[in-house]
């Protein structure tokens, strides 16, 4: 059992929890995952590693409520216990003295960003920050990702805090102005990382996407994490989760990630049958 | 010869194949004592048995069956477990056709001995017994097994008796390898895996799950910071290979392992109860013909298929997959298609799986192997409508820990090199199983395991008394 010593909610539907798990603390790198199983019956839930202490042990997730299993996850408080939790996974960021790095983070995708960032600034890139969201409310860590970069710019889809605006807007307006950046690195829902990684492919310059991809184990045994990257079959758990944005099949990604879609319904409408996961609710 | 001998074996109760299509219970429910006794008397105690010469472990048959006959199944199993530490397991899942029973000398002119059902009964007899635990005095060494398949099981249940202190890391959050994530539940139910599991937990050995090496730790980490004297390597080949063909991601295409994993480790089964969901579909093409193949065809139509499809590409006599298993999906109802290759996945705008591409083959000259070659029949392609594919053609080994120790030595194929005796590349580092062989067998990863548990015996106590 792992504890969860701290619960925060960040905006509405959105915590960050830190979790007790020294192993994983301790080998936890920028841009890697852990995978979180609530209980017996629960799912086994992918998420970024947003931050992490070699000191308490801890690992700091971040995650919105999408669906079943993190609203299942989202009841849980401070003291309560996950079943499992295992990391880190996935391949760490390549991280480097680049000159100019922009990272670009939609929605949720700032916890990602904001360790990669930090790690970035540190490695002696000029780290330039450029964070959205659908309105204020949804505004979370600003003062994390202000520390982690020397520039950091904030828009948002209706403008109720500071500008309105997307990401890719703020993303156009700063390259048009200081020219080409090193690299652009986006991470956000599919459709925002598409949109990033057309917008630099005009400009040419290096963009990664880091992809969410629907996932059983994380340890490159099932195949459901498959992506199309350059016309090649990787695993994102194993072979990602970070990819040249201009080389990703977006399109494929999208209809895979709907894959459950009905039986994703079905299981927000559902309560709990008391089998305990034991049972043999078809004998 | 003088006696006289019942010409078939005795056959194993069932449940009814209508029924046991649409639940999980298990399907061969195991000789009762009565049968148990009857079978063992077919059994010709022979001088020289060949049966045993087809055990990959070399059971000792007649010995344990001569007990068995004597109502002695304690002895039985104490025979069967000097060399075969999971005697409930490997008499479910054992190709017996292929190994044992194939060369019993009473299977020349009638059916074999049925050495794997007997095997069973003892094996289930001491499930419910409390296991003797006899461990040699402690002997200061520590030992890490990575993977708790059957090779890692049965190599740190022969190092824990030897009095070593043994961890044992697996990645995923349950052990027991494709014991508890590929082979279904009613084919091998879980809680004698499980039993297994506990057994080795009063031995003392530590478990970690969620424990990924490689990630967690290299494996110079384990031998250098860890304090690990010795290390196995029983990874598995767990990597589900695809068939490249067009349309292999469209949503309804699964690995084997996928459809198997979510199905038994994650229970989807009893979805929405459970929370890990599987599209079970309405016709499933399953693309394969070993074990792997079978149990995941048999798991489709229980999970609800209408029409399930076995497309393989050679005749009935080559599949590789366990004869029982085979027999059991025919009459629950699996279609076999032969001599049929698929060739492409046909898809919905919408990304969905509608079809899959097929062409008919047929036996052709006969290759360097002496096998007739299947050949594609010009122009017979079809497409045979289905909403899931599962692609169960084979698995290669993880990369995860290889990746990490550049100094093991591995094949073109990433298989761990290691000797007859398990040793491999590097030094205290030794490993067995299908990470080493590629996609075998239960018994022969748990034949490794303890080989090497031998080897990592002789070389701890090469280096003397442990010195702190
Ligand atoms: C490497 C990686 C890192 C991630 N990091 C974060 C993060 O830091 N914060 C965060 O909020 N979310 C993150 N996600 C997404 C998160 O895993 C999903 O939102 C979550 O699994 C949804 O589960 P659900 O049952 O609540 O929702 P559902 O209703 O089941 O699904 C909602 C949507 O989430 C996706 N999804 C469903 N099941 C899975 C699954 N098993 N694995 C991945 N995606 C799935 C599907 O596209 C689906 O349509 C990450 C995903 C991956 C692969
Ligand atoms: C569906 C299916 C049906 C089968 N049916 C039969 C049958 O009927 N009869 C038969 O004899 N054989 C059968 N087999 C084959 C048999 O199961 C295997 O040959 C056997 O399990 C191999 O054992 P192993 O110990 O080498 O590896 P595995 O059983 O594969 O176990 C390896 C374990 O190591 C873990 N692992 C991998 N990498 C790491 C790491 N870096 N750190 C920590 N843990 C790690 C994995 O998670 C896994 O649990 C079947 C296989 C499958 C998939
Ligand atoms: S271990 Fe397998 S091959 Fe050996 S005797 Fe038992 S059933 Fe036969
Ligand atoms: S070969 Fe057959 S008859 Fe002879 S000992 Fe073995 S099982 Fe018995
Ligand atoms: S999640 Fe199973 S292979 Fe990537
Ligand atoms: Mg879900």
């Amino acid at each position: 059992m792992y504890q969860i010593i701290s619960k925060k909610a960040l905006a509405p539907a959105i915590y960050e929890y830190e979790i007790l798990a020294p192993k994983v603390a301790k080998k936890a790198k920028a841009g890697q995952f852990i995978i979180v199983k609530v209980d017996e019956q629960g799912e086994r839930i992918p998420l970024t590693i947003a931050d992490f202490n070699r000191e308490t042990g801890t690992v700091t997730i971040v995650f919105a409520e999408a669906g079943y299993s993190t609203k299942k996850l989202g009841q849980l408080n401070a003291g309560d216990a996950v079943q499992d939790f295992v990391g880190p996974l996935g391949v760490p960021s390549h991280v480097d003295k680049l000159g100019t790095v922009i990272m670009v983070a939609g929605g949720v995708g700032v916890a990602p960003v904001y360790p990669i960032a930090r790690e970035m600034k540190i490695a002696g890139s000029h780290v330039v920050g450029i964070m959205g969201a659908r309105n204020k409310d949804l505004i979370f860590w600003e003062d994390r990702m202000k520390e982690a970069c020397d520039e950091l710019f904030v828009t948002t889809d209706d403008g109720s805090y500071v500008r309105q605006g997307f990401v890719t807007d703020v993303l156009r307006e700063y390259i048009e102005k200081e020219g080409n950046p090193a690299m652009v690195m986006a991470i956000g829902p599919l459709p925002m990382m598409r949109a990033v990684a057309n917008m630099t492919k005009e400009y040419g310059i290096k963009t990664m996407v880091s992809l969410n991809s629907i996932m059983v184990d994380g340890t490159g045994m099932c195949g459901a994490c498959r992506v199309t990257i350059g016309g090649e079959t990787k695993f994102v758990c194993v072979d990602g989760p970070e990819f040249d944005g201009h080389l990703v099949d977006f399109e494929e990604q999208l209809m895979r990630s709907r894959q459950y879609k009905s039986e994703e319904q079905q299981a927000m409408q559902q309560s709990s049958c008391g089998c305990g996961g034991g049972g043999k609710c078809h004998g | 010869m003088a006696k006289q001998i019942i010409p078939k074996k005795h056959p194993m109760p069932h449940q009814d194949p209508k029924v046991r299509a649409k639940n999980f219970d298990e399907v061969a429910l195991g000789y009762t004592e009565e049968l148990a006794l009857a079978e063992a008397e077919r059994c010709l105690k022979c001088k020289n048995p060949m049966c045993m010469k087809g055990c990959p472990v070399s059971v000792d048959i007649p010995e344990f069956i001569a007990h068995v006959k004597e109502r002695k199944y304690e002895e039985a199993a104490k025979v069967i477990k000097r060399t075969n530490a999971l005697p409930a397991v490997c008499g479910r899942v054992c190709p017996q056709e292929n190994q044992c029973e194939k060369f019993c000398i009473v299977g020349k002119k009638n059916e074999p001995v049925a050495i794997g059902r007997l095997e069973r009964f003892v094996g289930d007899y001491m499930v419910n017994k409390e296991a003797e635990i006899e461990k040699a005095e402690a002997t200061g060494y520590k030992v890490a097994i990575v993977g708790s398949g059957p090779a890692g099981l049965a190599c740190a249940a022969d190092l824990a008796r030897l009095g070593h202190s043994v961890t044992m890391f697996e990645a995923l959050h349950t052990p027991g390898g494709v014991l508890m994530y590929g082979i279904p539940e009613f084919r091998l139910p879980k809680a004698i895996v499980q039993k297994e599991i506990q057994n080795l937990k009063k031995m003392g050995v530590e478990i970690e799950t969620n424990a990924i090496v490689g990630q967690i730790a290299s494996l110079d980490e384990l031998l250098q910071e860890e304090g690990f004297d010795a290390v196995f390597l029983g990874t598995g080949a767990g990597t589900p290979y695809f068939m490249n063909l067009p349309g292999e991601n469209y949503n309804g295409v699964y690995s084997a392992n996928e459809f198997l994993t979510r199905s038994n480790l994650m229970k989807a089964y009893c979805f929405p109860q459970c929370d890990t969901p599987i599209k079970v579909g309405k016709k499933v093409a399953v693309l394969g013909g070993g074990n792997v193949a079978m149990d995941a065809a048999r798991t489709a139509l229980r999970l609800g298929a209408e029409d399930v499809y076995i497309v393989y590409r050679r005749s009935r006599a080559e599949l590789p997959a366990r004869l029982e298993e085979v027999e059991h999906a025919e009459e629950e109802g699996v279609q076999f298609l032969f001599l049929t290759n698929p060739t492409k996945y046909v898809g919905s705008e919408e990304g969905w799986l509608t079809g899959l591409q097929c062409i008919k083959m047929e036996l052709g000259e006969p290759d360097a192997s002496g096998r007739r070659k299947p050949v594609p029949i010009d122009g017979s392609e079809f497409v045979l409508p289905v909403d899931v594919a599962i692609v169960a053609i084979g698995q290669g080994p993880n990369p995860l820990l290889t990746k990490t120790t550049p100094d093991l030595e591995t094949n073109k194929r990433g298989n761990i090199t290691a000797d007859e005796t398990g040793k491999t590349s590097k030094e205290g580092v030794y490993a067995g199983g299908d990470v080493v062989t590629g996609a075998a067998t239960v018994i022969k990863a748990m034949g490794a395991g303890r080989v090497a548990a031998t080897s990592i015996h002789e070389y701890l106590m090469g280096k003397g008394p442990k010195k702190n």
